[in-house]
Protein backbone atom coordinates (compact mmCIF):
# COMPACT_ATOMS: atom_id res chain seq x y z
CA UNK A 1 0.00 0.00 0.00
CA UNK A 2 1.03 3.56 -0.77
CA UNK A 3 2.40 5.80 2.14
CA UNK A 4 2.29 9.10 2.93
CA UNK A 5 5.75 9.76 4.80
CA UNK A 6 5.40 13.62 5.40
CA UNK A 7 5.29 16.98 4.24
CA UNK A 8 7.67 19.17 3.20
CA UNK A 9 6.55 23.45 3.32
CA UNK A 10 8.39 26.18 2.07
CA UNK A 11 8.04 29.50 0.64
CA UNK A 12 7.83 30.07 -3.07
CA UNK A 13 9.22 33.70 -3.74
CA UNK A 14 10.42 34.03 -7.23
CA UNK A 15 13.73 35.40 -6.27
CA UNK A 16 14.60 32.37 -4.95
CA UNK A 17 14.82 31.30 -8.43
CA UNK A 18 16.93 33.72 -9.38
CA UNK A 19 19.09 33.32 -6.76
CA UNK A 20 19.49 29.79 -7.48
CA UNK A 21 20.25 30.30 -11.09
CA UNK A 22 23.00 33.01 -10.56
CA UNK A 23 24.48 30.91 -7.61
CA UNK A 24 23.88 33.31 -5.30
CA UNK A 25 22.92 30.83 -2.10
CA UNK A 26 26.12 31.62 -0.32
CA UNK A 27 25.60 35.21 -0.15
CA UNK A 28 25.02 37.18 3.08
CA UNK A 29 21.18 37.59 1.75
CA UNK A 30 20.08 33.98 1.04
CA UNK A 31 22.76 32.08 2.93
CA UNK A 32 19.44 31.92 6.35
CA UNK A 33 16.99 30.79 3.83
CA UNK A 34 18.89 28.06 1.79
CA UNK A 35 20.84 27.02 4.87
CA UNK A 36 17.60 25.43 5.63
CA UNK A 37 18.31 23.20 2.79
CA UNK A 38 20.88 20.79 3.87
CA UNK A 39 18.88 19.31 6.80
CA UNK A 40 16.09 18.71 4.57
CA UNK A 41 17.55 17.15 1.61
CA UNK A 42 19.12 14.68 4.27
CA UNK A 43 15.90 13.37 5.60
CA UNK A 44 14.90 13.05 1.78
CA UNK A 45 17.55 10.83 1.11
CA UNK A 46 16.58 8.54 3.70
CA UNK A 47 12.93 9.00 2.99
CA UNK A 48 12.96 8.17 -0.71
CA UNK A 49 9.34 9.55 -2.25
CA UNK A 50 8.71 8.69 -4.99
CA UNK A 51 5.36 10.96 -5.42
CA UNK A 52 4.98 14.76 -4.50
CA UNK A 53 2.01 15.75 -4.06
CA UNK A 54 2.41 19.58 -4.44
CA UNK A 55 -0.27 22.41 -2.86
CA UNK A 56 0.51 25.19 -4.42
CA UNK A 57 -1.13 28.62 -6.08
CA UNK A 58 -0.65 29.88 -9.95
CA UNK A 59 0.13 33.31 -10.30
CA UNK A 60 -1.37 33.60 -13.99
CA UNK A 61 0.87 31.79 -15.66
CA UNK A 62 -1.62 28.63 -16.30
CA UNK A 63 -4.84 30.46 -15.19
CA UNK A 64 -5.46 33.54 -16.32
CA UNK A 65 -9.31 35.47 -14.85
CA UNK A 66 -11.21 33.98 -17.54
CA UNK A 67 -11.57 30.99 -15.89
CA UNK A 68 -10.35 30.47 -12.42
CA UNK A 69 -11.01 27.58 -10.75
CA UNK A 70 -11.11 27.44 -6.77
CA UNK A 71 -9.07 23.74 -6.77
CA UNK A 72 -8.01 22.19 -9.78
CA UNK A 73 -6.19 18.94 -9.89
CA UNK A 74 -3.57 18.39 -12.79
CA UNK A 75 -4.35 14.67 -14.34
CA UNK A 76 -1.49 14.54 -16.69
CA UNK A 77 2.08 12.21 -16.95
CA UNK A 78 3.83 15.64 -18.08
CA UNK A 79 3.99 19.36 -16.76
CA UNK A 80 6.33 21.73 -17.72
CA UNK A 81 7.27 25.38 -16.49
CA UNK A 82 7.31 28.61 -18.62
CA UNK A 83 8.35 31.90 -18.90
CA UNK A 84 6.36 33.99 -16.38
CA UNK A 85 6.95 37.51 -17.92
CA UNK A 86 9.94 38.48 -15.80
CA UNK A 87 12.87 36.71 -17.13
CA UNK A 88 13.12 33.62 -14.77
CA UNK A 89 14.59 30.69 -16.60
CA UNK A 90 11.82 27.57 -16.34
CA UNK A 91 12.38 24.84 -14.74
CA UNK A 92 12.88 21.36 -14.95
CA UNK A 93 9.13 19.89 -14.18
CA UNK A 94 9.33 16.12 -12.97
CA UNK A 95 6.75 13.45 -14.78
CA UNK A 96 3.31 13.58 -13.93
CA UNK A 97 1.38 10.85 -12.03
CA UNK A 98 -1.98 10.96 -13.77
CA UNK A 99 -3.34 7.44 -12.51
CA UNK A 100 -3.09 8.86 -9.06
CA UNK A 101 -3.97 12.35 -9.84
CA UNK A 102 -7.55 10.31 -11.09
CA UNK A 103 -7.49 8.47 -7.94
CA UNK A 104 -7.32 11.99 -6.04
CA UNK A 105 -10.10 13.33 -8.15
CA UNK A 106 -12.54 10.36 -7.89
CA UNK A 107 -11.89 10.63 -4.24
CA UNK A 108 -12.50 14.78 -3.37
CA UNK A 109 -15.31 14.73 -6.00
CA UNK A 110 -16.79 11.98 -3.54
CA UNK A 111 -16.32 13.91 -0.67
CA UNK A 112 -17.86 17.21 -2.61
CA UNK A 113 -15.33 18.77 -3.92
CA UNK A 114 -16.14 19.44 -7.33
CA UNK A 115 -12.70 20.16 -8.51
CA UNK A 116 -11.31 21.52 -12.15
CA UNK A 117 -9.07 18.54 -14.07
CA UNK A 118 -6.39 19.62 -15.95
CA UNK A 119 -5.13 17.47 -18.62
CA UNK A 120 -2.95 20.17 -19.82
CA UNK A 121 -1.36 22.78 -17.06
CA UNK A 122 1.97 24.22 -16.90
CA UNK A 123 3.14 24.77 -13.76
CA UNK A 124 4.81 27.90 -12.25
CA UNK A 125 7.40 29.04 -9.78
CA UNK A 126 5.17 28.19 -6.97
CA UNK A 127 5.38 24.33 -7.77
CA UNK A 128 8.73 24.43 -9.46
CA UNK A 129 11.05 26.67 -7.33
CA UNK A 130 10.29 24.25 -3.98
CA UNK A 131 11.21 21.23 -5.95
CA UNK A 132 14.29 22.50 -6.91
CA UNK A 133 15.14 23.36 -3.60
CA UNK A 134 14.47 19.80 -2.70
CA UNK A 135 16.32 18.80 -5.38
CA UNK A 136 18.90 20.81 -6.61
CA UNK A 137 20.89 20.36 -9.98
CA UNK A 138 19.67 20.72 -13.81
CA UNK A 139 17.61 17.38 -13.62
CA UNK A 140 13.96 17.25 -12.79
CA UNK A 141 13.23 16.02 -9.26
CA UNK A 142 13.02 12.19 -9.19
CA UNK A 143 9.58 11.82 -8.34
CA UNK A 144 6.09 11.88 -10.00
CA UNK A 145 3.95 14.85 -9.21
CA UNK A 146 0.45 15.38 -8.38
CA UNK A 147 -0.21 19.00 -8.68
CA UNK A 148 -2.91 20.81 -6.99
CA UNK A 149 -3.69 24.42 -7.53
CA UNK A 150 -5.85 26.59 -4.92
CA UNK A 151 -7.04 29.86 -5.75
CA UNK A 152 -5.21 32.60 -3.81
CA UNK A 153 -5.58 35.32 -6.34
CA UNK A 154 -9.09 36.41 -6.81
CA UNK A 155 -11.41 37.04 -3.76
CA UNK A 156 -13.70 35.33 -3.04
CA UNK A 157 -10.65 32.41 -1.94
CA UNK A 158 -11.74 29.44 -0.16
CA UNK A 159 -11.74 29.13 3.46
CA UNK A 160 -9.21 27.95 5.42
CA UNK A 161 -11.40 25.18 7.28
CA UNK A 162 -12.31 23.92 3.63
CA UNK A 163 -8.84 24.31 2.08
CA UNK A 164 -7.98 21.77 5.94
CA UNK A 165 -10.85 19.45 4.60
CA UNK A 166 -9.58 19.06 0.68
CA UNK A 167 -6.48 17.98 2.49
CA UNK A 168 -7.78 15.23 4.46
CA UNK A 169 -9.75 14.18 1.39
CA UNK A 170 -6.61 13.99 -0.71
CA UNK A 171 -5.14 12.07 2.39
CA UNK A 172 -7.84 9.53 1.94
CA UNK A 173 -7.43 9.03 -1.48
CA UNK A 174 -3.41 8.59 -0.61
CA UNK A 175 -4.22 6.07 1.87
CA UNK A 176 -6.15 3.75 -0.23
CA UNK A 177 -4.23 4.08 -3.10
CA UNK A 178 -3.08 0.57 -3.84
CA UNK A 179 0.00 1.45 -5.06
CA UNK A 180 3.62 0.72 -3.42
CA UNK A 181 4.67 4.51 -3.40
CA UNK A 182 6.21 6.76 -0.39
CA UNK A 183 4.27 9.94 -0.82
CA UNK A 184 5.81 13.43 0.11
CA UNK A 185 3.19 16.17 0.54
CA UNK A 186 4.20 19.66 -0.43
CA UNK A 187 2.26 22.89 0.30
CA UNK A 188 3.98 25.80 -0.84
CA UNK A 189 3.73 30.09 -0.69
CA UNK A 190 4.25 32.32 2.43
CA UNK A 191 4.68 33.09 4.75
CA UNK A 192 2.98 37.16 5.73
CA UNK A 193 3.99 39.23 3.04
CA UNK A 194 2.23 41.96 0.85
CA UNK A 195 3.21 43.08 -2.15
CA UNK A 196 0.11 45.48 -3.56
CA UNK A 197 -1.35 48.57 -1.50
CA UNK A 198 -0.29 51.44 0.69
CA UNK A 199 0.88 48.69 3.28
CA UNK A 200 3.03 46.80 0.86
CA UNK A 201 5.92 45.30 2.74
CA UNK A 202 3.89 44.32 5.67
CA UNK A 203 5.20 40.96 7.47
CA UNK A 204 3.54 39.63 10.93
CA UNK A 205 5.98 37.46 12.92
CA UNK A 206 3.70 36.98 15.43
CA UNK A 207 0.74 35.44 13.43
CA UNK A 208 3.42 33.24 11.49
CA UNK A 209 4.96 31.91 14.37
CA UNK A 210 1.43 30.93 16.00
CA UNK A 211 0.96 29.19 11.92
CA UNK A 212 4.20 27.52 12.57
CA UNK A 213 3.44 26.25 16.00
CA UNK A 214 0.04 25.24 15.59
CA UNK A 215 0.19 23.47 12.10
CA UNK A 216 1.61 20.42 13.02
CA UNK A 217 -0.40 19.56 16.36
CA UNK A 218 -3.09 21.98 16.08
CA UNK A 219 -4.41 22.91 12.40
CA UNK A 220 -7.66 23.71 13.12
CA UNK A 221 -6.18 26.26 15.00
CA UNK A 222 -5.46 28.30 11.60
CA UNK A 223 -9.05 27.33 10.64
CA UNK A 224 -10.87 29.90 12.93
CA UNK A 225 -9.69 32.68 10.96
CA UNK A 226 -11.68 34.25 7.95
CA UNK A 227 -9.96 35.00 5.12
CA UNK A 228 -10.52 38.55 5.32
CA UNK A 229 -8.67 38.08 8.71
CA UNK A 230 -5.88 36.21 7.31
CA UNK A 231 -5.65 38.62 4.72
CA UNK A 232 -4.96 41.13 7.73
CA UNK A 233 -3.15 39.08 9.84
CA UNK A 234 -0.55 38.17 6.76
CA UNK A 235 -0.83 40.04 3.99
CA UNK A 236 -2.66 39.94 0.69
CA UNK A 237 -0.38 37.17 -0.36
CA UNK A 238 0.47 35.64 3.31
CA UNK A 239 -3.25 34.47 2.16
CA UNK A 240 -1.15 30.99 0.23
CA UNK A 241 -0.82 29.94 3.99
CA UNK A 242 -4.41 28.46 2.42
CA UNK A 243 -1.94 25.88 0.68
CA UNK A 244 0.15 25.05 4.30
CA UNK A 245 -3.07 24.40 5.61
CA UNK A 246 -4.26 21.62 2.54
CA UNK A 247 -0.95 20.27 2.72
CA UNK A 248 -1.26 19.72 6.41
CA UNK A 249 -4.81 17.90 6.08
CA UNK A 250 -2.93 15.86 3.37
CA UNK A 251 -0.20 14.67 5.46
CA UNK A 252 -2.28 12.59 7.93
CA UNK A 253 -3.23 13.04 11.52
CA UNK A 254 -0.32 12.92 13.30
CA UNK A 255 3.14 14.63 12.58
CA UNK A 256 6.50 15.27 13.95
CA UNK A 257 8.40 18.65 13.70
CA UNK A 258 11.35 17.46 11.89
CA UNK A 259 12.70 20.99 10.47
CA UNK A 260 12.26 24.71 10.86
CA UNK A 261 13.48 27.67 9.07
CA UNK A 262 12.12 31.28 9.60
CA UNK A 263 14.26 33.82 7.73
CA UNK A 264 12.98 37.76 7.53
CA UNK A 265 13.31 39.14 4.87
CA UNK A 266 13.50 37.23 1.47
CA UNK A 267 12.60 40.00 -1.00
CA UNK A 268 9.47 41.43 0.76
CA UNK A 269 8.49 38.24 2.20
CA UNK A 270 8.88 36.69 5.90
CA UNK A 271 10.21 32.88 4.35
CA UNK A 272 9.89 29.86 6.11
CA UNK A 273 10.87 26.14 5.68
CA UNK A 274 8.72 23.51 7.71
CA UNK A 275 9.71 19.72 7.53
CA UNK A 276 7.09 17.30 9.09
CA UNK A 277 7.45 13.30 9.37
CA UNK A 278 4.15 11.76 9.31
CA UNK A 279 3.43 9.53 12.57
CA UNK A 280 -0.11 8.22 12.09
CA UNK A 281 -1.87 8.42 8.64
CA UNK A 282 -5.22 8.74 8.09
CA UNK A 283 -7.79 11.57 7.99
CA UNK A 284 -10.17 11.18 10.89
CA UNK A 285 -11.35 14.45 12.39
CA UNK A 286 -9.66 15.39 15.44
CA UNK A 287 -10.84 17.09 18.27
CA UNK A 288 -8.47 20.08 20.06
CA UNK A 289 -8.58 22.55 22.57
CA UNK A 290 -6.29 25.14 21.49
CA UNK A 291 -6.13 28.80 21.77
CA UNK A 292 -6.99 30.91 19.63
CA UNK A 293 -4.58 33.32 17.99
CA UNK A 294 -5.12 36.48 20.21
CA UNK B 1 -13.89 41.35 10.88
CA UNK B 2 -15.07 42.90 7.41
CA UNK B 3 -14.18 46.16 7.51
CA UNK B 4 -11.70 47.67 5.41
CA UNK B 5 -8.23 46.77 6.15
CA UNK B 6 -6.05 49.61 5.87
CA UNK B 7 -3.28 49.87 2.98
CA UNK B 8 -4.91 46.67 1.43
CA UNK B 9 -7.07 46.17 -1.61
CA UNK B 10 -8.67 42.59 -2.49
CA UNK B 11 -8.74 42.03 -5.51
CA UNK B 12 -12.57 40.78 -5.56
CA UNK B 13 -15.32 40.39 -8.12
CA UNK B 14 -15.86 43.94 -8.52
CA UNK B 15 -11.85 44.34 -9.22
CA UNK B 16 -11.42 41.84 -11.53
CA UNK B 17 -14.59 42.65 -13.84
CA UNK B 18 -13.07 46.26 -13.90
CA UNK B 19 -9.33 45.32 -14.37
CA UNK B 20 -9.70 42.83 -16.78
CA UNK B 21 -8.58 44.78 -20.50
CA UNK B 22 -5.52 45.73 -17.77
CA UNK B 23 -5.15 42.01 -16.68
CA UNK B 24 -5.28 40.36 -19.98
CA UNK B 25 -2.94 42.77 -21.24
CA UNK B 26 -0.52 41.82 -18.13
CA UNK B 27 -1.38 38.20 -18.96
CA UNK B 28 -0.30 38.34 -22.33
CA UNK B 29 3.30 39.25 -21.52
CA UNK B 30 4.47 35.92 -20.26
CA UNK B 31 5.33 35.72 -23.84
CA UNK B 32 8.49 37.64 -24.27
CA UNK B 33 7.03 38.53 -28.43
CA UNK B 34 4.46 40.48 -26.52
CA UNK B 35 7.00 42.17 -24.20
CA UNK B 36 8.61 43.29 -27.17
CA UNK B 37 5.25 44.46 -29.35
CA UNK B 38 4.80 46.66 -26.35
CA UNK B 39 7.93 48.05 -25.92
CA UNK B 40 7.98 48.55 -29.58
CA UNK B 41 4.13 50.51 -29.58
CA UNK B 42 3.01 51.12 -26.35
CA UNK B 43 -0.18 52.55 -27.36
CA UNK B 44 -1.15 50.34 -29.89
CA UNK B 45 -0.48 47.30 -27.96
CA UNK B 46 -2.83 49.04 -25.11
CA UNK B 47 -5.49 49.47 -28.07
CA UNK B 48 -5.11 45.94 -28.65
CA UNK B 49 -6.73 44.76 -25.71
CA UNK B 50 -9.17 48.04 -25.15
CA UNK B 51 -7.86 49.55 -21.92
CA UNK B 52 -9.72 52.10 -19.94
CA UNK B 53 -8.94 55.50 -20.03
CA UNK B 54 -8.09 55.55 -16.49
CA UNK B 55 -5.88 51.74 -17.03
CA UNK B 56 -4.36 54.27 -19.97
CA UNK B 57 -3.27 57.25 -17.74
CA UNK B 58 -2.07 54.49 -14.77
CA UNK B 59 -0.31 52.53 -17.30
CA UNK B 60 1.40 55.54 -19.23
CA UNK B 61 1.82 57.43 -15.76
CA UNK B 62 3.76 53.88 -14.32
CA UNK B 63 1.50 54.57 -11.15
CA UNK B 64 0.75 51.10 -9.65
CA UNK B 65 -1.69 52.47 -6.99
CA UNK B 66 -3.41 53.86 -9.98
CA UNK B 67 -3.45 51.10 -11.63
CA UNK B 68 -4.64 48.87 -8.59
CA UNK B 69 -7.67 51.43 -8.20
CA UNK B 70 -8.20 50.49 -12.04
CA UNK B 71 -8.68 46.83 -11.21
CA UNK B 72 -4.85 45.54 -11.57
CA UNK B 73 -4.46 42.48 -9.43
CA UNK B 74 -0.33 43.09 -8.25
CA UNK B 75 0.33 39.41 -9.65
CA UNK B 76 -0.04 40.58 -13.28
CA UNK B 77 0.82 44.20 -12.38
CA UNK B 78 4.09 42.04 -11.92
CA UNK B 79 4.82 41.49 -15.46
CA UNK B 80 4.51 44.34 -16.60
CA UNK B 81 6.23 45.73 -14.10
CA UNK B 82 8.95 43.51 -15.02
CA UNK B 83 9.25 44.87 -18.55
CA UNK B 84 10.87 48.08 -17.26
CA UNK B 85 13.40 46.06 -15.31
CA UNK B 86 11.57 46.42 -11.87
CA UNK B 87 10.87 44.24 -8.90
CA UNK B 88 8.53 44.08 -6.20
CA UNK B 89 11.03 46.23 -3.94
CA UNK B 90 10.78 48.71 -6.94
CA UNK B 91 6.90 48.73 -6.98
CA UNK B 92 6.72 48.60 -3.21
CA UNK B 93 8.68 52.10 -2.72
CA UNK B 94 6.37 53.50 -5.16
CA UNK B 95 3.02 52.04 -3.42
CA UNK B 96 4.68 53.60 0.30
CA UNK B 97 5.89 56.76 -1.12
CA UNK B 98 9.82 56.10 -0.10
CA UNK B 99 12.80 55.39 -1.86
CA UNK B 100 13.83 51.96 -3.03
CA UNK B 101 16.62 51.93 -0.40
CA UNK B 102 14.60 53.22 2.03
CA UNK B 103 11.49 50.36 1.41
CA UNK B 104 14.63 47.78 1.48
CA UNK B 105 16.00 49.25 4.97
CA UNK B 106 12.28 48.60 6.21
CA UNK B 107 12.32 44.94 4.99
CA UNK B 108 15.22 44.11 6.70
CA UNK B 109 14.54 46.23 9.46
CA UNK B 110 11.68 44.17 10.75
CA UNK B 111 14.14 41.13 11.20
CA UNK B 112 14.85 42.84 14.25
CA UNK B 113 12.01 42.93 16.21
CA UNK B 114 11.65 40.34 19.19
CA UNK B 115 8.56 39.36 17.70
CA UNK B 116 10.66 38.18 14.43
CA UNK B 117 13.70 36.98 16.88
CA UNK B 118 10.99 34.56 18.57
CA UNK B 119 9.61 33.66 15.65
CA UNK B 120 13.34 32.73 14.08
CA UNK B 121 14.85 30.62 17.13
CA UNK B 122 11.10 29.01 18.48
Amino acid sequence: MAKVIGGLLTSHVPAIGGAIQRGAQDEPYWKPFFDAWPRVREWLATARPDVVVMFYNDHGLNFFLDKLPTFAVGAADHYTNADEGWGLHPFPIPRGHAALSWAVIEKLVEREFDVTTCQSMLVDHAASIPLNLAWPGQDAAPVQIVPIAINTVQHPLPSAKRCLALGRAVSEALTEWPGEERILIMGTGGLSHQLDGERAGFMNPDYDKFCMDNLGPDPEALTRHSVHEIVELSGTQGVEILNWIAARGAMGNSVSEMARTYHIPISNTAAAVMLYETVVAGAAEQTHQATAFA
Amino acid sequence: MNGQIPGTHLFNGQAAMKGYALNAMCFSFNEAANREAFLRDEAAYLDKFGLTTAQRQAVAQRNVLAMIAAGGNIYYLAKLAGIFGLNVQDVGAQQTGTTVEAFKQMLLDQAATPAAREAAHG
